[in-house]
Formats: structure tokens, C-alpha cells, sequence
């Protein structure tokens, strides 16, 4: 099958490539040719009128929770990678706090089987320890075998600085970084971030030096390993600058943040829904200004939606009582181009670093280029779109957003990838 | 005169003039209860939930009272907190309550928020009785109540809130009521008990309880919740009381006589000592009776609330 995306602008930082008014001609998913198309390059093919929108490199969502193994009623493989791939994602990172969690080979395979023939490339993050529990180190050589990216313990910590130093060590053999959930056991399980707010809610309050000192402990474990270490889902002011500066010192520390970070403070928890629930927590607009510098000078690597489908049951609950975390595969391309984009924090380029270049190398994972005689793995973009959030709409199986309704400028139009193609709300043959 | 909201949720952003009404309307209803018979049928062939998924006798008695004294029919819906996480949901068991067409519901609940949550599912008014650490609105009202009987006025008054103020939820609501009506509020405690960022809301934090006891026209004495987590929040009940129990010869070294309260029930030697829990500059008991009062107040407002 050919296709041509007609009259696009390619961009692609990472290969320096930016092309205004190009054809692109795909073949059996291999780029053909890029330019100006022979007139025989039409027939028999298919082809997209784009009229100038953008062409990019296949956005990566590097922080997402499957819930298969375990908990299929509220997201599975299949669904959670046809949401990623109607939010403008062609490869996604899965976490390991499934049921049974992914620490073993078998797990891997399974999502690996169940994602096989989908458009979207699936890299399970294999748990750092048996059953996420901090006390024995995962079988990690086998894990990576199997095909898992990275380690992580995520939903908690890696318990121990002992088993952390273990952890760093070991996944250095094969150059593999240790994703961390920062938040320090003893001062966690509250409901949200302690505030004003929190003290006029009367809510359990988790302060936002508990994730702070446990970025301070992996920023120091990661230097004294020579390690890598990625900060997943950073959210505080501190937080932010101790990564800075560990940047700075030349240490492997990578970070990432996640679009209700950037977009929502804690004064949203005031009308107690819980889809303004999440850990670590919506916090303060001091910490959310720090995390847009930190996006802006480089400190914040990645964009990561920290996907977290819930089953309406369990987010109907009591504020105090529902489980933390929000859908955002369909929303982060909205919100990211809507908070960062259009409100000129970074630059189309410097979005698609953090939306598809730098999560790619933090997991070690070849970029994908847009050249003749390569794999077509795509990203389509209307940067200019202005859409309403519908969560009825979505095609994950979950509604758990704070987030529906909400106007957005900039959305994806479509992905490519493996020989497949996702346009404008469902699979077209290609 | 009516309220300018249909549900008590709480008493921020409550205006004074509300706050006065409920005053005001509860010296009528005082004074029935000292009459033989003390029932009136202003709620008659209204219905009231109480709903309480937290055990709490006094409210639950005191709001049970209220409404037995204007006639409305009550309900104690019970529900025991450990069917919390299986079991019914709190949506689907208001729902089933709303569906043998209540008027109000009256709820407690542990977690914050959940009166709030309530309207958003039900048509009755809701009248929060103590959810999670957040407000209590009737208690803070009766406090009121009870220290314009007492002192005649509130305007101007200094009043300090004594003990465990972040497990407290009489706190908040306590100096939002007493801020909107003209006081001046402070608190005192030990600093891990009191919420980080409370000056905030306007309100001086003490450490010392002689200074309180000499700043202040009434102390507003929390219980000390030694059933709760809060245990863990000082080193010991000997060094709470030593230190922030208030007794008689604290009292008289400070050469004071102020005003004592207490929403009870009472940890006799911990927070108080008996000689002053019974004592006559101690008005504990009146707040209870204030309380039927109060609540009679409140749910006739919002029962004939248009």
C-alpha cells in the first residue's frame, strides 16, 4: 500500500530536519521519498491533504499504567495502547504495579504478546524488586531479556537506600536507568499537598519535602553508583532545583513531569472531586512555576502523562478514600502544546524533544528519523486545533480526568508506525 | 428572614448576617426547652436522616433531640465505617435514603468533604455534622451561642482554641464563626498539632498556655483524641497535660478569671482537670443544652428554607 501525507511540514530536531510544504510517500510503512512526488507517485495511492500541518517523529509516553495484568476492568493492553495511539503516542513505557507486579519474565511476555501486532510499541519498566516490595532485587538480567526498559518500583519508592544502592548498581551492568517514584514511606498517605488548602479542607496533608528527600537520595545514591536514575512525575519546587543542580555536577540524573503538574495547582482539590486527586499531588503555583522553568532551561527532560486508569466505583469515592492518579494519554498532547506551546514556555522543537526525542534516549531506544529507506513511525500534528475535552470519546477504558470539558489548542490529527496507520479517530489501512 | 444558603456545610464564607439568624432564632428555641413540654410543631411531616458513618453519641443525640422537639420524623441511619471500602457506596446509600423522600439529612462522616459530596447527589439540605478534620459547624455555633450568653457579646472578645487543632474539626469552624463575628482568635498548642500556614487565616499562634490564659477572654479547650493517631503527635499525655492542661492553680497563678469550654467529652486530668471541668467559671454543660438549641435553629432555617 502507498500513502502520501501531502503538503506537510517535517520537523525533527534530533536529525536537524525542518521542511516546510513537503510530500512525504510511504511504502508498505518505509518512507519512500520526501519532496517534490512524481505524478506517478499518485496513482493507486492514498493520500492524506494536510495542508502545512506538522510531520514529526512518533511521540513517546514514557509513564503508563496498563493495569493488565489484574485489573482489566479498567484498562488493558489493547485499550490503553489505543488510547495512547488516538492521543498522538506511537511507543509507551508501561509500569510495573500490575497484579502480579512485572517481575518476571512471563509478565513481560504477556504484554509484549498482547501488543505485538498494535500500531503502538510497548516497553514494559520491569519491577526494581520481587513484587515491588523493596526487599530483593528483581531477576533484572532476565527482565532485560525479556524486554524491559528500565527498572522502577513505581507507585512507592524503592524502599531502602540499601536496596536502592543495589538496585543502581546492578541495573548498571546493562546501562539501564532506575525510574523512581520520590516519596520518602514515612511521611506519605495523605490525600493532598499540605497547604493553606490543605488546612482549609481538613484533608491528611503530604508535605513536598517527601518527595524532595527522596530526589535528594537518589541524586545522591545516582552519583556515588555513577548510575542512572530518572525522577518520574517531579513536582516540587525543590525538587526541580536539586535535579538542576545535579545536572550540573554532571550527574545521570533524567526527570520528567506530568501535564496536570504544569497545568493544575491545589487549589483545584477545593471542590473535593476526586479526579484532582493524584500522587504525587497537585501542589502550589510556586511549585508549578518552578516546574515550567525547570521545562524551559532543559532541567525537566520528558512529558509523561503518568496515565493512571481508575474504575468509576473506586473515583466516585469519599475524597479521603478513592486511589490516586488520572487518565492523560488523551489529553497530554492538548495540554502540553495548550500550557507550553501556545503560552511560549518552549519552542516546536523543544516540544518534540520532550514529547518524543528525550523519553526515547532516558529508555536508550533508537529515535526515529524521517528519511527515505526508514520505518514510518509518526506523529501527525495540528498545533493550531482548538478541541474540547470529551471523555466520552476517549478509548481508554476509564473516565477518571479533571480535565473534561476543557478547551485545548493543539492536538494530534494521527500516528504511523509499524505499517499501520491511526487517523483522526480510528485504524486506516495503509 | 431566611438563610442565604439551603444546606450548613460549613461556616466559611457563611456571612454574619446568617450567623446572627441561627443566633437569634436559638434563643427562642433556649427557651422552649426549659418549658414543661418542650415540643413544637414547626417540622411536622418533615423527615431528618441522620446519617452517621461515624459513631458520635452527643451529636447524634443532641441533633436527634432537636428534631423530635419540632416534630419532624427521624431516622438514625448508622453505618458502621468498616463497610467503607466494601460494600454499599456512599452514592448509592444516599441515593437509597433520597428515594424514601427525606427532607434533610444530617451527616457525619470521617473523611472531609463528603457533606459537600452529598449535595451534589441528593436534593435534601444537608447539615454537616463533623466530616473528617474540616468543620463542625453546629459546634462552633453553639460556642457562640454560648459565649454571647455568657459574656453578652462576641464582638471583640479574645478567644484562644486550646489543644490538637490539626485533628480538630471544630477548629476551623470555630474561627471562621468567631472571625466573621468581630473576635479576635488565636490558638495554642503543641506546634505539631497546630496545622502549618494556620496564620493564614488571620488567627495568632501561642506556645504558652500562660500567655493564653492571660491574653484571652475565652479558651476554647479541645479534646485531646487519645483514641487517634494524634497520640503520636506529642511524647507523652503526662507532658501534654503538664504543659498545656489547663488546672485550677494554673489558673489562679495567672490570677484570671476566664471563661472555659469545652466540646466534650471532657479527658478529665489531661486537657482539664476536674476541679476546673467543674468548676464554676466552666459553662460545659450549658454548651450542651445550647447545642439542642442550636441545632433546633438550624434545622428549622433550612426546613422552612424556600
Amino acid at each position: 500500500m502507498k500513502l502520501i501525507l501531502k503538503n506537510v511540514n517535517a520537523l525533527n530536531p534530533f536529525q536537524k530536519l525542518d521542511e516546510k510544504g513537503v510530500n512525504i510517500l510511504i511504502e508498505n510503512g518505509i518512507i519512500k521519498q520526501i519532496g517534490n512526488l512524481a505524478e506517478t507517485d499518485f496513482n493507486d495511492a492514498k493520500i492524506l491533504e494536510l495542508d502545512g500541518k506538522y510531520v514529526v517523529p512518533g511521540f513517546f509516553d514514557m509513564h503508563v499504567h496498563l493495569r493488565e495484568p489484574g485489573r482489566e476492568d479498567e484498562e488493558t493492553v489493547v485499550t490503553g495502547c489505543n488510547a495512547a495511539a488516538n492521543g498522538g503516542f506511537t511507543g509507551i513505557a508501561c509500569m510495573p504495579n500490575t497484579y502480579p507486579a512485572i517481575d518476571s519474565a512471563e509478565v513481560v511476555t504477556l504484554i509484549k504478546k498482547e501488543s505485538a501486532n498494535h500500531l503502538v510499541d510497548v516497553y514494559p519498566v520491569g519491577a526494581a524488586t520481587v513484587g515491588r516490595k523493596g526487599e530483593v532485587l528483581s531477576p533484572m538480567a532476565e527482565l532485560k531479556d525479556a524486554g524491559v526498559v528500565a527498572f522502577s518500583d513505581d507507585g512507592v519508592a524503592i524502599k531502602t537506600a540499601a536496596i536502592l544502592k543495589r538496585s543502581l548498581e546492578y541495573a548498571k551492568m546493562f546501562d539501564l536507568p532506575i525510574i523512581e517514584h520520590c516519596e520518602d514511606e514515612s511521611l506519605a498517605g495523605g490525600a493532598m499537598n499540605e497547604s493553606i488548602n490543605s488546612t482549609l479542607l481538613g484533608l491528611p496533608p503530604i508535605p513536598s519535602v517527601a518527595e524532595d528527600l527522596i530526589v535528594m537520595r537518589d541524586i545522591l545514591l545516582a552519583e556515588y553508583t555513577d548510575s542512572k536514575v530518572h525522577i518520574a512525575h517531579i513536582s516540587s519546587k525543590n525538587s526541580v532545583q536539586m535535579v538542576r543542580d545535579a545536572k550540573k555536577k554532571g550527574i545521570k540524573v533524567t526527570a520528567e513531569v506530568a501535564p496536570h503538574h504544569f497545568t493544575l495547582t491545589d487549589d483545584t482539590v477545593k471542590t473535593y472531586d476526586p479526579n484532582t486527586k493524584m500522587n504525587p499531588p497537585l501542589r502550589t503555583r510556586a511549585d508549578v512555576d518552578a516546574i515550567i522553568e525547570g521545562l524551559k532551561d532543559g532541567t525537566i527532560d520528558c512529558i509523561a502523562s503518568d496515565h493512571a486508569p481508575h474504575s468509576i466505583e473506586e473515583k466516585e469515592m469519599e475524597f479521603e478514600y478513592a486511589p490516586n492518579g488520572i487518565i492523560g494519554l488523551e489529553t497530554q498532547v492538548g495540554l502540553a502544546f495548550s500550557e507550553l506551546y501556545h503560552k511560549k514556555v518552549l519552542s516546536l522543537e523543544k516540544m518534540i524533544e520532550k514529547l518524543a526525542i528525550n523519553p526515547r534516549k532516558v529508555l536508550n531506544l533508537n529515535i526515529p528519523e524521517i528519511k527515505v529507506g526508514e520505518t514510518a513511525n509518526l506523529t501527525i500534528l495540528d498545533i493550531d486545533a482548538v478541541w474540547t475535552v470529551d471523555k466520552k470519546k476517549f478509548l481508554t477504558k476509564s473516565i477518571n480526568t479533571p480535565f473534561d470539558k476543557k478547551l485545548l489548542t493543539g492536538k494530534s490529527l494521527g500516528v504511523i508506525n509499524k505499517s499501520k496507520m491511526f487517523f483522526e479517530g480510528s485504524f486506516v489501512e495503509i | 428572614m431566611s438563610l442565604s444558603n439551603r444546606h450548613l456545610l460549613g461556616l466559611k464564607d457563611v456571612p454574619k448576617e446568617d450567623i446572627q439568624l441561627i443566633l437569634d432564632t436559638a434563643v427562642t428555641f433556649r427557651e422552649i426547652l426549659e418549658r414543661p413540654i418542650k415540643k413544637v410543631p414547626t417540622l411536622q411531616g418533615k423527615t431528618v436522616v441522620n446519617l452517621f458513618y461515624e459513631s458520635s453519641t452527643r451529636t447524634r443525640i443532641s441533633f436527634e433531640l432537636a428534631e423530635k422537639r419540632l416534630s419532624a420524623d427521624s431516622i438514625n441511619f448508622a453505618v458502621s465505617s468498616s463497610s467503607v471500602s466494601k460494600g454499599e457506596t456512599l452514592k448509592d446509600t444516599v441515593k437509597n435514603i433520597e428515594a424514601m423522600k427525606v427532607d434533610m439529612i444530617v451527616v457525619r462522616h470521617a473523611a472531609a468533604g463528603v457533606p459537600l459530596m452529598l449535595t451534589k447527589i441528593s436534593n435534601s439540605n444537608i447539615i454537616n455534622a463533623g466530616d473528617g478534620t474540616h468543620e463542625h459547624p453546629t459546634q462552633a455555633l453553639l460556642d457562640m451561642y454560648s459565649i454571647r450568653e455568657k459574656l453578652g457579646k462576641i464582638a471583640g472578645l479574645k478567644i484562644c482554641i486550646v489543644g490538637d487543632v490539626a485533628h480538630s474539626r471544630v477548629a476551623l469552624s470555630n474561627i471562621y464563626g468567631l472571625k466573621t463575628m468581630g473576635a479576635k482568635v488565636s490558638v495554642c498548642g503543641p506546634s505539631t498539632m497546630i496545622p502549618k500556614y494556620l496564620e493564614e487565616l488571620g488567627v495568632d499562634v501561642i506556645y504558652n498556655i500562660d500567655e493564653a490564659i492571660q491574653e484571652n477572654d475565652v479558651l476554647n479547650v479541645l479534646r485531646i483524641q487519645l483514641e487517634r493517631k494524634a497520640r503520636e503527635y506529642f511524647p507523652s499525655i503526662r507532658e501534654y497535660s503538664k504543659y498545656f492542661g489547663i488546672d485550677k492553680a494554673r489558673l489562679e497563678k495567672n490570677g484570671k478569671d476566664i471563661l472555659i469550654m469545652h466540646p466534650g467529652p471532657i479527658n478529665r486530668g489531661v486537657e482539664l482537670s476536674s476541679d476546673v471541668a467543674d468548676g464554676s467559671s466552666q459553662i460545659i454543660l450549658q454548651q450542651v443544652t445550647n447545642g439542642v438549641a442550636i441545632r433546633m435553629a438550624v434545622l428549622y432555617l433550612l426546613g422552612t428554607h424556600n
